[in-house]
C-alpha cells in the first residue's frame, strides 16, 4: 500500500471519529441545556465549547453564548476550521484519496451521508432541527463502521483506519476527562469527593456510556467511579483501556504484514506497560490531571511514529 | 414518433418503422409504463450521485463535482455494423502507431512527400526527447479512443483521434451497470455484447507492454494529477478494477535507474505507469520545471528503458486537428490500403485557395482550432450570430494554420427519454482501443455522448451533453 493511501486512511478515521464525537458532546450539551433553558442555558454552552476546545476561537467572534449560536457555530460555521460540516468534508475527501483502498459499501457509507451531512448542515439548523442533525452525524459513524466490518479485507488498510479510530477516540475521552477535572473541581483538595453528578451524568453521556455505567453501577454516580470506568473498563468501547488496546492489537497486525516492528510498536509496548496493572488508587496519587496528560503526550507520539515507520509523507 | 428524414435516424426508417437493431428494445420499451420509467430515471439519478460517479469543474473557489447527464435510451449497434467498425478502427489504429514510430525515427512520410514538414515542425505535441527512441513493445498509443459520427445505414465517419488521453471509459461501464440494475429484465431478453470486463483488458494489454527489465509479474499504476482533476474518479475507478495502484507524482521518485512508488514498507520499483498526467507536467526536470504533478527524470529512467508509460509521451501529435486532415494519406501510407473509415470533409485554412472558400463559406461551416479539445474555441457556423462569424473571420485571417472548417455534418440521432416520451437528439460514438505489441483490443461497445438540447450539435459533456449506454448485440 501507499504511504499517501496509508495516511489517508488513517485520517479519514480520525476524522470521522472527531465528528462523531463533537456530536457526542452537542447531544450531552443539548440534554443538559433542556433541564434548563435550552436557548441560552450559558454555562453548559462555555462548557461544550471548552470541551470542544472551541471556545478561544468561539468567543473570538461571539461575546455571548446562547444555544443556537453555538450549535451553529460548532456544526456549521464557515470560520470554524474544526465545524462538523468540515471535519466531515475531510472525511470524504481522504475517502476520495483511498478511494480504491476501500471497500464500495464503505466509499457509498461516507458519501451518502456526506450528501446528507451537507444538505442538513446547508442552511442554519434551529431548535426543531438540532437533534435529527446530531443523530445523523452519529449514524454516519456508526454506517462507516458497520460497512469496514462488514465489507473490508483485513489488510494493512482496515488496520491503519482502526488504528486512527481508536488514537482519536482515547485522546478525546482524556481531553473530556481533562477538561471536566478543571472545570468542575474548584480545588484540587476536592479529588474523590462527592461532586455535581448532573455533570458527571453528562460526561457519562458524552461518551454514550450513561447507561453502560448505570447497568455495572447501579445508579451509583461517583467521580471515582466514573473516571475508573472510563479509564479502566476495557469492556467499555469507549474508554481508554479499550482504546489502548485496540490500537495495540492493530499496530501488531500491521507489524505481523509488514514483517517487521517500527517505532510505534515500542511506543505502544511502553505505554501498555504504564497502563497494566493500573488502579484508580494508583491513577489519583499520581494525579488524574498529570495522568492524562501523559496519556495524551504518549498517544500523540505513537501517531507520530506511525506516520514515520510507514511512510505517510514523503 | 418517426424519423425526421434530414437526419439519420438511429431506431426509426424513414417510413416510422423500428429498425432491426432495436426491435428487441422496442418491443420492451411499448410493455413499459412511462411513470415507472420516470421513477426509475430519477433512481439512476440518486445512485450516480451515491456512488460518486461525478466529473469535477473547475470554478473559482473549489472545484465543483458534476454527475454527467444519464440517458436510459441505449444506443444499438448490430453485430455486423460492428465488425465493419472493428476493421476499419484496427486499421486506423495500426497507422496511427506506424506513424508515430516513422515521426520520430526515419520520416519516411515526409519525405515521400505525402505530408508537409511543417505539420510536426509546429506541432505543440511534438517531443524532442522521443527522437530515434522506441517505446518498449514499439507501441506508442496504448490507449486510443476513436470518435465516430453516423450519417447514414452505412455511413460512420472519424471525427476525431484521441491517441492522447481519451477519457469516458468509466462512464461506459458505469451506464452498463446502472442498466443492469435498473433492468434486468431486458438484458435476458435482447443479447447484449459484455464490457465490464474492460479493466481486466485494460491491464493485460498495459502488462504485455511491460519493459524487459520487468522482473515476474509487472506492477501496474495509474497516475493521476490528483482529486481535484476533472477525471479523478475515473483514475480511482480504473486503478480500483484493474488492481493496481492509484499513484500521485509525489508518491513516485526515481531510485537506482528505475521509478519506485513509496509504499508503507519502502520504495518499490513500478514497470508500466498508466499516465494521466500530460506530457508538459510528466517531468519537471525535462519539460515545466514548476511542475509538482510528476516525477523529476522520470523520462531518463523511460529512455533508458526502466518504465512503460502509457500512452507514450509525444502521442498527441496525432490529436492535432491538422494531422488529422492528413489520416487518409497516413493510413494508406503505412497499410497499404484505402482507409475502411473515412475523415470529414477538412478545410485547411492553411492553404490559401482554401481559406478564401472557408471565409465565404463561415454560415455553413464548422470551424475548429487544430490544437482545441473538448468543444472549446469552435465556431458551428449555422447556429452562430453574425457576430461570432465575424469574430472567427479575423481569427483565421490572423492565423490561417491555427484552424480548420469542416462542413456541418448530418450527426445520426438516437431517441433520449424526456418528461413526454422519447424524443429524437444527436450522438456521437467513442469506441475504446487498446494496444498492445501483438495485439489491438476494442471493447464491444464505447461511450454514446448525447446533445440534450434539441437540435444541438454539440456533444460534450463539458457542454452540457450526456451520455447512453451503447449496445453492440450479439449475432
Amino acid at each position: 500500500m501507499l504511504g499517501r493511501t496509508a495516511n489517508g486512511l488513517f485520517w479519514m478515521f480520525r476524522y470521522l471519529e472527531r465528528a462523531e464525537n463533537t456530536a457526542r458532546l452537542l447531544d450531552a450539551g443539548l440534554r443538559m441545556a433542556l433541564t434548563r433553558d435550552l436557548v441560552t442555558a450559558e454555562e453548559e454552552w462555555r462548557s461544550v465549547m471548552s470541551t470542544a476546545g472551541q471556545r478561544a476561537a468561539y468567543e473570538a467572534k461571539h461575546g455571548t453564548y446562547t444555544g443556537m449560536q453555538a450549535w451553529n457555530y460548532i456544526l456549521r460555521d464557515k470560520e470554524n476550521p474544526s465545524s462538523v460540516r468540515a471535519m466531515f468534508g475531510a472525511v470524504r475527501q481522504n475517502a476520495r484519496l483511498a478511494r480504491n483502498a476501500i471497500s464500495g459499501e464503505l466509499w457509498e457509507a461516507i458519501n451518502e451521508n456526506w450528501l446528507e451531512i451537507e444538505d442538513q448542515l446547508a442552511r442554519p439548523v434551529g431548535e426543531n432541527r438540532v437533534m435529527d442533525v446530531v443523530a445523523t452525524i452519529r449514524r454516519a459513524g456508526t454506517m462507516a463502521h458497520g460497512a469496514m466490518e462488514g465489507s473490508m479485507l483485513r489488510d494493512e488498510g482496515y488496520h491503519f483506519g482502526q488504528a486512527g479510530t481508536f488514537l482519536e477516540r482515547g485522546d478525546s475521552i482524556a481531553r473530556i476527562l481533562d477538561i471536566k477535572y478543571y472545570l468542575l473541581l474548584p480545588s484540587l483538595s476536592y479529588v474523590g469527593s462527592s461532586l455535581d453528578t448532573g455533570q458527571w451524568d453528562q460526561v457519562l453521556r458524552s461518551v454514550s456510556g450513561d447507561r453502560a455505567y448505570r447497568w455495572l453501577n447501579a445508579g451509583q454516580i461517583d467521580s471515582r467511579g466514573i473516571c475508573e470506568f472510563l479509564i479502566l473498563d476495557d469492556c467499555f468501547p469507549r474508554s481508554l483501556a479499550f482504546c489502548h488496546r485496540e490500537l495495540r492489537d492493530n499496530l501488531a497486525a500491521l507489524a505481523r504484514l509488514h514483517g517487521t516492528e517500527g517505532e510505534c510498536n515500542a511506543l505502544m509496548r511502553d505505554a501498555d506497560t504504564r497502563l497494566s496493572d493500573l488502579t484508580i488508587d494508583d491513577v489519583f496519587d499520581q494525579g488524574l490531571h498529570e495522568f492524562l496528560t501523559g496519556f495524551m503526550a504518549s498517544n500523540a507520539a505513537i501517531g507520530n511514529a506511525i506516520a514515520t515507520d510507514y511512510r505517510f509523507l514523503a | 414518433m418517426s424519423g425526421s428524414g434530414e437526419y439519420f435516424d438511429e431506431m426509426h426508417e424513414a417510413d416510422g418503422t423500428v429498425r432491426g437493431a432495436y426491435d428487441g428494445y422496442c418491443q420492451w420499451f411499448d410493455e413499459q409504463e412511462n411513470a415507472l420509467l420516470r421513477r426509475k430515471h430519477a433512481e439512476a439519478e440518486t445512485n450516480f450521485r451515491k456512488t460518486g460517479i461525478t466529473f469535477n469543474v473547475y470554478g473559482e473557489d473549489e472545484a465543483e463535482e458534476r454527475l454527467i447527464p444519464f440517458d436510459m435510451v441505449p444506443r444499438v449497434i448490430t453485430a455486423a455494423e460492428w465488425r465493419k467498425l472493428t476493421r476499419g478502427i484496427e486499421q486506423r489504429v495500426s497507422a496511427l502507431n506506424a506513424f508515430m514510430h516513422d515521426l520520430y525515427h526515419r520520416q519516411e512520410i515526409i519525405r515521400a512527400g505525402r505530408i508537409p514538414e511543417r505539420l510536426f515542425r509546429n506541432n505543440e505535441a511534438w517531443l524532442p526527447n522521443m527522437v530515434g527512441f522506441t517505446p518498449p513493445g514499439g507501441v506508442y498509443t496504448h490507449i486510443v479512443g476513436i470518435d465516430l459520427v453516423r450519417t447514414g445505414p452505412d455511413e460512420f465517419y472519424v471525427l476525431e483521434d484521441n491517441a492522447r488521453t481519451p477519457s469516458g471509459v468509466s462512464y461506459m461501464l458505469e451506464n452498463r451497470e446502472t442498466m443492469m440494475e435498473m433492468f434486468p429484465e431486458l438484458f435476458m431478453r435482447v443479447p447484449v455484447e459484455q464490457v465490464s470486463d474492460y479493466p481486466r483488458r485494460l491491464a493485460k494489454s498495459l502488462a504485455a507492454c511491460a519493459p524487459a527489465c520487468t522482473k515476474g509479474k509487472p506492477t501496474v499504476a495509474v497516475l493521476t494529477p490528483g482529486i481535484y482533476n476533472s477525471a479523478y474518479f475515473e483514475h480511482a475507478f480504473l486503478a480500483d478494477q484493474m488492481g493496481a495502484e492509484l499513484v500521485e507524482g509525489s508518491d513516485l521518485r526515481v531510485i537506482d535507474g528505475r521509478v519506485a512508488m513509496r509504499t508503507t514498507s519502502g520504495y518499490k520499483p513500478l514497470d508500466v505507469i498508466y499516465r494521466r498526467v500530460d506530457d508538459d507536467f510528466l517531468d519537471p526536470l525535462t519539460f515545466n520545471e514548476d511542475s509538482v504533478l510528476g516525477v523529476p527524470g522520470i523520462m531518463d529512467v523511460y529512455r533508458s528503458g526502466g518504465v512503460t508509460i502509457a500512452n507514450a509521451p509525444g502521442t498527441g501529435v496525432c490529436d492535432d486537428k491538422a494531422i488529422y486532415s492528413f489520416m487518409p494519406e497516413i493510413v494508406e501510407f503505412y497499410t497499404g490500403e484505402k482507409p475502411l473509415l473515412p475523415n470529414v470533409e477538412t478545410h485547411r485554412c492553411a492553404d490559401e485557395d482554401v481559406r478564401a472558400y472557408v471565409l465565404d463559406n463561415l454560415p455553413e461551416l464548422v470551424v475548429k482550432e487544430v490544437h482545441g479539445s473538448g468543444g472549446y474555441g469552435m465556431l458551428i457556423g449555422p447556429t452562430a450570430s453574425k457576430k461570432e462569424i465575424e469574430a472567427f473571420r479575423k481569427k483565421i485571417a490572423a492565423k490561417p494554420e491555427n484552424y480548420i472548417a469542416q462542413p456541418t455534418l448530418a450527426l445520426s440521432t438516437c431517441p433520449i427519454f424526456t418528461k413526454k416520451g422519447l424524443a429524437p437528439r444527436h450522438v456521437d460514438l467513442r469506441p475504446f482501443v487498446l494496444v498492445s505489441p501483438d495485439k489491438i483490443d476494442i471493447t464491444p461497445g464505447g461511450l454514446t455522448r448525447v446533445a440534450l438540447k434539441k437540435g444541438s450539435l454539440v456533444v460534450n459533456s463539458s457542454q452540457g451533453g450526456g451520455t447512453k449506454d451503447t449496445w453492440v448485440l450479439k449475432d
